[in-house]
């Protein structure tokens, strides 16, 4: 325990700041806000995750979100189990045809207002994966979405910035 | 021929032809009428299954099995006789290559025995389709009635998981009977995250490949795109710069270390010691950061190129990653033993997801999850290739098989790949990080390469022009998955996430 102790205590904070949040900022990151929520979520967001048929690494970088350094629920964002529970889908990966309809069925199970964030060139327009017998290309051919960030994989200060982006915190649409 | 092992004329003695496809590696052409009793003599002696894949040359059909024992390899290749389009079965002696073959069916509709049901098809194009072979009619995926495995007796009940699961993981289907809180089976259905990776590589160029490569599963993403490159090398029979060859080396030990580390965290996570899970996640970005401010990717994507790699360290980089070493070591030194002797935490890890070494063998596995169940397989140590015959690695070995034993080897590996880190940047030698690229040909090669889960097998087939005509990377992952479900029985449900995360199979690595 003395130990435990002793190592949280000789490790200082380190989270990093956030992100600047203005239109330059985005613009710079190539981050496209379609459609803008208002007053709904501003002070919290839950965000439900799913991987339409990635290669993971969109996964890790996601996953990085929650480590200290970008400590995403300082702002309010959380990863919940359930869509019903959930403000906004944040989908990865090509969608693969097998994956179309528990996609699909995911979003359906949201209550709405909801919010779809597309994350990685994959999900932006099917990336390297494209479209084929296989894969039917980016998250938009299945379901409408908000928030594009690009990146193969997007690095989490990028995805940190969608995300609030997609809360409307500063940005107007 | 002459220092190869027994074992290995007598099984090249079944072939109508053998011939050496590169070091260590014999491709033996059998007859279609000797496939199956080749499985049995291979099992008798004690080869490894190590993947199964079909291909069609020159307009014919033909299937691969790679089998492997002490770092030799061999490819037996038959033909299906015409009109029958099929090869008898191997699961029997080998339960792994069931996967495979269904795989293979459901691409390139070869069968395999009376029974083939989908795995990789879903329903989403037609049984008698094969889409490697010629285009099809994609169709609605549709309800098909997947026939798993049903447990009966009173009290026993079914819990369905996903596709879609709870955490930011890949999607995936597990169907768990349980009996109160114990899981009597668990069935596994697969193939949610394919996306024809097999498909996209025919036609590529060779340096188109990689690219691909490295999305086959991003967390080996160095690992893969090395098998690939090497495989490429073979067959081509060129080598990769000397300098290439050590900098491969360091990306992967590098890659091994921040997935370690990760998973490492996430383990301790699973059961509720934050702590770790936070001083892991922690190291594992400083990691990260510091590859995407060298190599100009977190992940390391990319970063390996056909002869060589993409990438080179000047002085400076190496001041900086000496550094960063040594800062990883020294802090990994502080937390890792917290872990070993921390009794509420290795209380629920001890006797946790045990794989036996017996089944541990049958099942093929590689990688930590053999390590830990006494299996010294480790291809760095059985192959020793370049860069890893300059510095050997002893597997770091343990012998109880459960979610402890996987967790001491992996944080053993942690410590062993930094020190290993700063022997590469030692022995760095100068020159160029590239080969030039010769023309192409028809030609064939296999690269064979220890990823931070286990040993990848790649195979590339090149045609007359020089671009590839077949890819076959072959993943850890499809020896890990039935592996999961043998250990997890007789666990509670409780404890699935923790065995789940020891053994951290990669969905999208072998639904391609
Ligand atoms: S965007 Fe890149 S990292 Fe993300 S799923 Fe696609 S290939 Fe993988």
């Amino acid at each position: 325990m003395i130990r435990i102790l002793r190592t949280i205590l000789s490790n200082t904070t380190c989270t990093d700041a956030p992100p600047q949040l203005d239109a330059h900022a985005l613009e710079q990151a190539g981050i496209a806000v379609r459609r803008m929520l208002d007053a709904q979520c501003r002070a919290s967001l839950a965000i439900r995750q799913v991987d339409a048929g990635s290669c993971n690494g969109c996964e890790l970088e996601i996953g990085a979100l929650e480590n200290p350094y970008h400590d995403l629920e300082r702002f309010g964002v959380r990863f919940v189990a359930s869509p019903r529970h959930a403000d906004a889908l944040l989908v990865t990966g090509p969608v693969s045809r097998h994956m179309a309809e528990a996609l699909l069925r995911t979003w359906d199970a949201m209550a709405e207002p909801r919010l779809v964030i597309a994350a990685g060139d994959c999900a932006c327009n099917g990336g390297l994966f494209g479209t084929s017998y296989a894969s039917l290309g980016g998250v938009d051919q299945v379901i409408p979405v908000d928030v594009f960030i690009p990146g193969c994989p997007p690095p989490p200060e990028r995805l940190l910035l969608g995300i609030l982006a997609a809360m409307g915190r500063h940005v107007r649409a | 021929m002459n220092n190869s092992p027994a074992w290995l004329q007598e099984l090249s003695a079944w072939g109508t032809s053998s011939r050496m496809l590169q070091d260590r590696i014999l491709l033996v052409t059998v007859a279609p009428e000797h496939w199956a009793q080749l499985a049995p003599e291979a099992s008798v002696r004690q080869l490894r299954f190590a993947g199964l894949w079909a291909d069609v040359r020159d307009e014919k059909l033909e299937v691969n099995a790679c089998l492997a024992r002490d770092g030799w390899y061999v490819l037996l290749r038959a033909t299906p006789l015409d009109g029958t389009m099929g090869l008898p079965s191997w699961a029997r002696w080998y339960p792994a290559a069931d996967r495979m073959q269904r795989h293979a069916h459901d691409l390139w509709g070869v069968r395999f025995g009376e029974c083939n049901p989908p795995w990789t098809r879903h329903g989403a194009w037609k049984a008698d389709e094969a889409p490697l072979r010629t285009p099809v009619t994609p169709q609605e995926r549709g309800r098909d009635r997947y026939p798993f495995a049903t447990f009966s007796g009173e009290g026993v009940y079914e819990i369905p998981v996903g596709p879609v699961h709870a955490g930011i993981i890949e999607p995936g289907h597990f169907r768990f009977s349980v009996a109160g809180e114990d899981i009597l089976g668990l069935e596994e259905r697969l193939g949610y995250v394919h996306k024809g990776i097999e498909w996209l590589a025919c036609g590529r160029k060779p340096a188109a490949l990689l690219p691909l490569a490295s999305r086959v599963s991003a967390d080996s993403t160095v690992a893969h795109s090395w098998a690939a490159a090497l495989a490429l090398e073979c067959a081509l029979g060129i080598a990769p710069t000397a300098r290439g060859v050590v900098l491969r080396g360091f990306l992967a030990e590098r890659e091994r270390i921040a997935n370690h580390l990760g998973d490492v965290g996430a383990i301790c996570g699973d059961v509720g010691f934050a702590f770790a899970k936070m001083q892991c996640s922690r190291l594992r970005e400083e990691w990260l950061r510091c590859q995407h401010g060298i190599f100009g990717h977190r992940l390391l994507m990319d970063c390996i190129a056909p002869g060589g790699v993409a990438v080179d360290l000047d002085a400076g980089h190496i001041r900086l990653l000496r550094a960063n070493h040594r800062d990883m070591l020294q802090r990994w030194q502080n937390i890792a033993p917290i872990l070993t002797d921390y009794p509420p935490l290795q209380d629920r890890l001890l006797n946790t997801g045990r794989l036996s070494t017996v089944a541990a063998r049958g099942l093929g596995v590689s990688g930590y999850l053999a390590r830990a169940s006494g299996l010294s397989l480790d291809v760095r140590h059985d192959r020793p290739q370049p860069p890893y015959d300059r510095h050997p690695v002893q597997p770091c070995l343990q012998q109880r098989g459960d979610v402890a034993a996987r967790l001491q080897v992996r944080m053993a590996e942690i410590s062993a790949s930094v020190r290993l880190l700063d022997a590469l940047l030692d022995d760095l030698p100068p020159g160029p990080i590239q080969e030039p690229w010769p023309p192409g040909m028809a030609a064939e090669g296999v690269g064979v390469v220890e990823g931070f889960r286990g040993e990848i097998v790649t195979h590339v087939r090149l045609d007359d022009q020089g671009n590839v005509a077949r890819f076959f990377p072959r993943d850890p992952s499809w020896f890990a998955w039935p592996a999961l479900e043998v250990l997890v029985g007789g666990n509670i449900v409780a404890d699935f996430p923790v065995c789940n995360k020891s053994v951290n199979a990669s969905y999208s690595g072998c639904d391609l």
